[in-house]
């Protein structure tokens, strides 16, 4: 199945009992990749490279972590101060969380422009929702760990929000906590999981990227491979273009590190947390505001359903439905570069998602109310009525018959 | 289309997290008097740090404290040894008890973190009629706007609160602070201390100088970080240079 051949004795040795070394050359070299993949295609490996940042720089700082309330804060300052090159192995965790989730929107938006979740890639896309969940937990894990304001009180409202499950509500938040406030206990067993977590990221990683190994690489035209024409080996075309794309990648987020590093923070995190004194606006960190503002877009209890039942469910279904849009989308046509209404309905989606975001991120009074309502709908929407429907009425442009006969075209 | 993406994008984000900026100041937009360590290049100056420390030793340090910073660190902003170990022995704290199990207290050492000018919370806020003065070794980022809301604070007394907002008895109307209320009294005046370099001390050049300190105080690494940014970033635009030509040589002969 592989073209791996070697003379070495201790390789050949190794290579009987694991193949270790074939399925390299297979999974990593050889790997016949669409030869058409534009540089959207690099937001994946970038994810890659930030997860490995995030777990060696997560490594050192717990060997300097102090994960009790009393010492959790001023820990966290002595890294900054005292440890070698501590304030860098921080600002690269801290600003790098906050790459991690710009790269995989990205990587989520370019899957959605270019139909990759439809089959045979189902499955490889709930792996990725699954990555994105763990890293939504891990992200909320973390930030509470520095101790602040903002990670004691969003640790209390994001907690909270599980109270509003009828019966089952409350116990979940006691076990939640490990008591009755959040407390100590709870920035343990939050540490305890922050630690996990990224393994199981990386477990899921390792599953996302066998998935993709099965069914192969979308690509811009979403047409599948056809032939070995369409195809070119992964190496060294695509290890050296991800390579290219870690340096540009490393230049913007070093940017951050090296010159603002708490420009996505909060100030109010510099503050030790203090049970007695909250802070006048509580908000998570910017890549959870969308699904904050769904949360908060529900305002009236409707009969025994309150209005925070109502927006708790909101904001899990708002990622649940994630999972069925292949089933969604009635299309057979994969990129938005051949289906001239869902390319608009595309971008008018993403705009909604930054104004749900903005949203998110204000006080809730006034019109922003209103509009988080609005986008609110309007999120649902987009997957329950306008992806099942814009599969019937759209007239698809004409595909190209195989990846490389368009570019054979353009030659003759 | 790649740069509109990128463009909203940006505008969003930078949108959002300036929005909740707003949110908590005070109203008025903070002075912006430009500081030595803004910038791509930006570094303290040495002799402004020890001004803003003359100016926190002799007035700030009386009600604040700024428990994570060493007197050590002072070599930093230019303080002999000599001169750190003067100022650590300043204050006194609770030594280890002795052989018989006694406590008594010691002078301050360079090795020890400021110490505190309460011995608590609660005597430091029943010293200044009920409010506590927060310590200040984090406050430069502790607050939205960072040194600029600290030197805006510093200069935003009113002698008298507007007739449309009244503020209670024994606070002190400020043009910045959030609900304008504050407890600490105006500090800045002219000629508050005299600086060791004979510069002259205006209110400006005070509020400039502390602001100056305290942001030293929550940053010090801030120097080292900017001066490994440049050469971090030097190298990786000659190597990303580098890795696209490798990336053009390698696809070349593909159609």
């Amino acid at each position: 199945m592989s073209g791996f051949q070697t003379n070495n004795k201790v390789v050949s040795w190794l290579e009987q009992r694991l193949p270790i070394f074939s399925m390299m050359q297979h999974s990593a070299v050889e790997y016949p990749t669409p030869k058409n993949l534009n540089y959207w295609w690099n937001f994946g490996s970038l994810a890659g490279f930030v997860l490995v940042v995030m777990l060696l720089t997560g490594i050192f700082l717990v060997m300097n972590y102090s994960s009790h309330t009393s010492l959790a804060f001023d820990s966290v300052e002595r890294i900054m101060r005292d440890v070698n090159y501590g304030w860098l192995i921080r600002y690269l965790h801290m600003n790098g969380a906050s790459m991690f989730f710009i790269l995989v929107y990205i990587h989520i938006f370019r899957n959605l422009y270019y139909g990759s979740y439809k089959s045979p890639r189902e499955v490889l896309w709930w792996i990725g929702i699954l990555i994105y969940l763990a890293m939504m937990a891990t992200g909320f894990l973390g930030y509470v760990l520095p101790w602040g304001q903002m990670s004691f009180w969003g640790a209390t409202v994001i907690t909270n929000l599980f109270s509003a499950f009828p019966i089952v509500g409350d116990p979940i938040v006691t076990l939640l906590w490990g008591g009755f406030s959040v407390d100590n206990p709870t920035l343990n067993r939050f540490f305890s999981l922050h630690y996990l977590l990224p393994f199981v990221i990386l477990g899921l990683v390792v599953l996302h990227v066998w998935a993709l190994h099965t069914v192969k690489s979308n690509n811009p035209l979403g047409v599948e491979i056809q032939s070995p024409a369409d195809a070119i080996p992964f190496h060294p075309y695509y290890t050296i273009k991800d390579l290219f794309g870690i340096g540009v990648f490393l230049m913007f987020f070093l940017g951050f590190v090296f010159w603002a590093p708490n420009f996505f923070g909060e100030p109010d995190n510099y503050i030790p947390a203090n049970p007695m004194v909250t802070p006048a606006h509580i908000v998570p960190e910017w890549y959870y505001l969308p699904f904050y503002a769904i949360l908060r877009a529900f305002t009236m209890d409707i009969w025994v359903i309150s209005a925070k039942l109502q927006g708790v469910v909101a904001m899990f279904s708002a990622i649940i439905i994630l999972f069925f849009l292949p089933w969604l989308d009635t299309s057979k046509v994969r990129s938005a570069k051949f289906r001239p209404l869902y390319k608009q309905f595309f971008w008018l989606f993403l705009i909604n998602c930054l104004v749900l975001g903005y949203v998110g991120g204000k006080p809730a009074e006034g019109v922003l109310v209103t509009i988080g309502q609005i986008c609110t709908a309007y999120y649902f929407a987009h997957f329950l009525i306008i992806m099942p429907l814009l599969g019937k009425i759209e007239k698809p442009k004409a595909l190209p018959a195989s990846i490389s006969a368009p570019v054979l075209k353009e030659k003759a | 289309m790649r740069k509109l993406i990128l463009s909203v994008l940006t505008a969003a984000s930078v949108a959002g997290l300036s929005g909740t900026a707003l949110a908590s100041g005070g109203g008025e937009p903070l002075m912006k008097p430009g500081f030595s360590w803004e910038g791509l290049f930006g570094k303290y100056e040495k002799a402004q740090l020890k001004r803003g420390f003359e100016v926190f030793n002799a007035i700030c340090s009386n009600c604040h404290g700024l428990r994570l910073v060493a007197y050590r660190n002072l070599s930093a902003v230019g303080l002999t040894g000599e001169e750190i170990k003067d100022v650590a022995a300043a204050r006194e704290k609770a030594d280890a008890p002795n052989d018989e199990g006694l406590v008594s207290m010691r002078a301050g050492r360079p090795s020890d973190k400021f110490i505190d000018p309460f011995p608590n919370d609660k005597a430091a806020a029943s010293a200044n009629g009920g409010a506590l003065p927060p310590d200040l070794s984090l406050m430069a980022k502790a607050r939205v706007g960072g040194p600029n809301y600290i030197y805006s604070l510093m200069l935003g007394f009113k002698d008298e609160a507007p007739a449309d907002h009244p503020i209670p008895e024994g606070k002190y109307f400020n043009t910045y602070f959030p609900g304008n209320a504050i407890s600490m009294p105006p500090q800045l005046m002219e000629d508050l201390v005299s600086y060791t370099d004979g510069t002259k001390a205006t209110p400006e050049q005070l509020a400039k100088d502390i602001t100056a300190f305290l942001n030293w105080a929550a940053e010090p690494e801030l120097d080292e970080r900017k001066s490994l940014g440049l050469k971090v970033m030097l190298f990786l635009a000659v190597f990303t240079a580098m890795l696209y030509a490798l990336k053009v040589q390698i696809w070349k002969n593909l159609h």
